[in-house]
């Protein structure tokens, strides 16, 4: 019937034929706020008269953003927050549980032919799963919270098919950057995006959730994968749900398709202070850094740990360098324990923070100095997001970011090319 | 009547991110808007909120509001008194929330308008009269729905009027 997997799942949860600029009520299976979010979502709902919530098990609240919290004023927002999830039997997962898009993926709440709503714009991280997962703000938050309802405008999809064998020390989120350096930070503004191609069919569930997360750096309201063997398996060990899962018709209109040939690439950056604004790291090979920072929603998964320690292992920082560690949750804080991670960054001289958003969001664990060079594997380097606006911030690869925690300046990878798998 | 005025940020024309409108610093701990209000901008234009007076317009280029889902961004300069930002393009997340809260967001040619012009928004013919340069600069229009929301004042208004959710497009 010409549609897309966006135009299919909202159709589903409109119980009606929808096509890309329709607008339509759709049912939503899943919602969250988190602790940036969430006093304004408990604000509206009470300003909206009523009592209760439409299906507590349909909502969970994370306190992730500022855990613990660094001061009074972020310390009654979560009091707030635990107050509400009482009074409501909602699920709340509280300081040292993780990032919401990592305990959403691993709390087996949500699977694949869903619609999730969030109230954080990485919620598109879900797409992964073959998921229509999309950020939202407090008050449409507080809307589904009231209704289990909301509206959506169908999106038009930029059909993406990526091709050929990684390089060696280059990664999913070298691709992502890649792929945002070409479509830019507003070229998919509005849309759906669909990824394909032998290179993703390759690609790990962790590598495919970085992928997705940065969806929304181009704009985009959410970035489908389908759901092949390696989803269903993930699913089949995580979530309670079964899948429903959605392919597009062979025949489906997309507004773009864009082919990415992948078996040349090298480590990408982003510099400061867009995210589309990515050069090769040989590019730029030798600015100094003062902090390196390896975690968040985009790479702060176990594989990504383990990328990390292998080429932190033996090896020290340079003096000049502070490394922060967050792992993306208690899970996977536990795993890097048990395999020894977290034995590695220690004695590397990295210090490990609470699992969190950490320093990304610029409220604690790391907040930089006037002039300071941070490099993360995040998905955001805007000018003050790590809380001072006279830094500079630099996206990278885990690879990357700890093979240049070691120099004390930016790195290429591929020069610890032993270490690599 | 007052005069309403255009205001351009002195630095940054596209692509303004809701981290440049209000700081995480801020969003995590500050609840009140009057007081978020007077941290608008402030990475990259110091007191923004001092030269806005109610009613003004803020003037931008492509792909305003891009980054984080906070509500606090569209709250905030909701807060300086701003009737309406008018832009070349708006981010996705950021026009919801706009629309959610009452905030009218124009989307025209912004080329038209400099620091400093008086406009006059004249909903009815869907254009923004710059009165300095005597130039009428048609608007896209505005989506019904949205009409409706913002014509209640914000979401929560509408929600309540209506008794729950209603799509008329």
């Amino acid at each position: 019937m010409k549609q897309t997997i966006a135009e299919k799942i909202l159709s589903n949860h409109a119980n009606k034929y929808l096509r890309a600029g329709e607008v339509a009520i759709c049912n939503v299976d899943y919602c969250f706020g988190q602790d940036g979010t969430s006093s304004l979502i408990i604000e509206n709902f009470n300003k909206l008269g009523i009592d209760k919530v439409s299906d507590s098990s349909k909502f969970t609240m994370f306190i992730d953003h500022s855990a613990p919290s660094p001061n009074i004023g972020v310390s009654s927002i979560h009091k707030l927050m635990r107050e509400f999830a009482k009074k409501h039997s909602v699920k709340l997962y509280d300081v040292g549980c993780g990032i919401c898009h990592q305990l959403m993926i691993e709390s087996g709440a949500i699977a694949s032919g869903d619609l999730v709503l969030g109230a954080d714009s990485h919620t598109c991280t879900y797409g992964a799963l073959n998921i229509f997962s999309t950020g939202v703000g407090s008050t449409d938050l507080a809307i589904t919270l009231a209704s289990g309802k909301n509206w959506l405008k169908v999106p038009e999809t930029i059909k993406i098919i990526i091709t050929g064998k990684l390089p060696v020390g280059v990664y999913s989120k070298d691709v992502i950057l890649h792929i945002i350096r070409n479509i830019t930070s507003q070229g998919a503004n509005y849309m759906a995006l669909e990824f394909y191609g032998d290179t993703v069919k390759r690609l790990s569930l962790s590598d495919r959730f970085t992928m997705a997360n940065m969806s929304v750096e181009m704009g985009a309201k959410c970035g489908i994968f389908e759901a092949d063997k390696k989803v269903l398996a993930w699913l089949k060990e995580h979530s309670k749900k079964k899948p429903n899962p959605i392919i597009a018709d062979e025949n489906a209109i997309y507004a773009d398709v864009k082919e990415y040939d992948v078996s040349t690439l090298t480590p990408q950056v982003a510099m400061p202070h867009e995210v589309d604004n990515v050069v090769s790291a040989e590019e730029i090979l030798g600015i100094q850094i003062d902090e390196a920072f390896i975690g968040t929603c985009t790479n702060g998964r176990l594989e990504d740990l383990e990328i990390a320690a292998n080429i932190l292992k033996n090896n020290k920082i340079h003096p000049n360098v502070k490394l922060v560690i967050g792992p993306a949750s208690r899970e996977v804080f536990l795993k890097a324990v048990k395999k020894g991670l977290i034995d590695i960054f220690v004695e590397a001289g990295g210090v490990v923070v609470a699992p969190g958003c950490g320093p990304c969001v610029g409220t604690h664990n790391g907040v930089l100095a006037d002039g300071e060079n941070a490099i993360s594997t995040a998905n955001r380097n805007f000018k003050g997001r790590m809380g001072n606006p006279n830094a500079n911030i630099y996206l990278a690869s885990p690879a990357t970011v700890a093979a240049s925690a070691i120099n004390g300046k930016i790195t290429d990878p591929r020069t610890f090319a032993r270490r690599l798998k | 009547m007052m005069k309403n005025i255009a205001h351009r940020l002195l630095k940054v024309q596209n692509n303004v991110n809701t981290d440049y409108i209000i700081s995480g610093r801020y969003k995590f701990r500050v609840r009140d808007p009057h007081e978020l209000a007077k941290h608008v901008f402030e990475d990259i234009e110091e007191s923004f909120y001092k030269r806005v007076k109610k009613g003004d317009f803020l003037v931008s280029g492509e792909n305003f509001g891009c980054g984080s889902s906070r509500e606090q961004a569209p709250l905030a300069l909701k807060a300086t008194g701003l009737r309406a930002v008018v832009a070349k393009s708006f981010a996705r997340i950021f026009y919801r929330n706009a629309l959610n809260l009452g905030l009218y967001l124009l989307e025209c040619n912004t080329n038209y308008i400099d620091d400093g012009n008086e406009l006059e928004l004249d909903l009815d013919k869907n254009i923004l009269k710059n009165k300095s340069k005597g130039l009428n600069i048609p608007l896209k229009p505005i989506p019904l729905l949205a009409k409706k929301i913002l014509s209640e004042g914000g979401m929560v208004e509408y929600f309540k009027k209506y008794g729950g959710l209603k799509v008329e497009t």
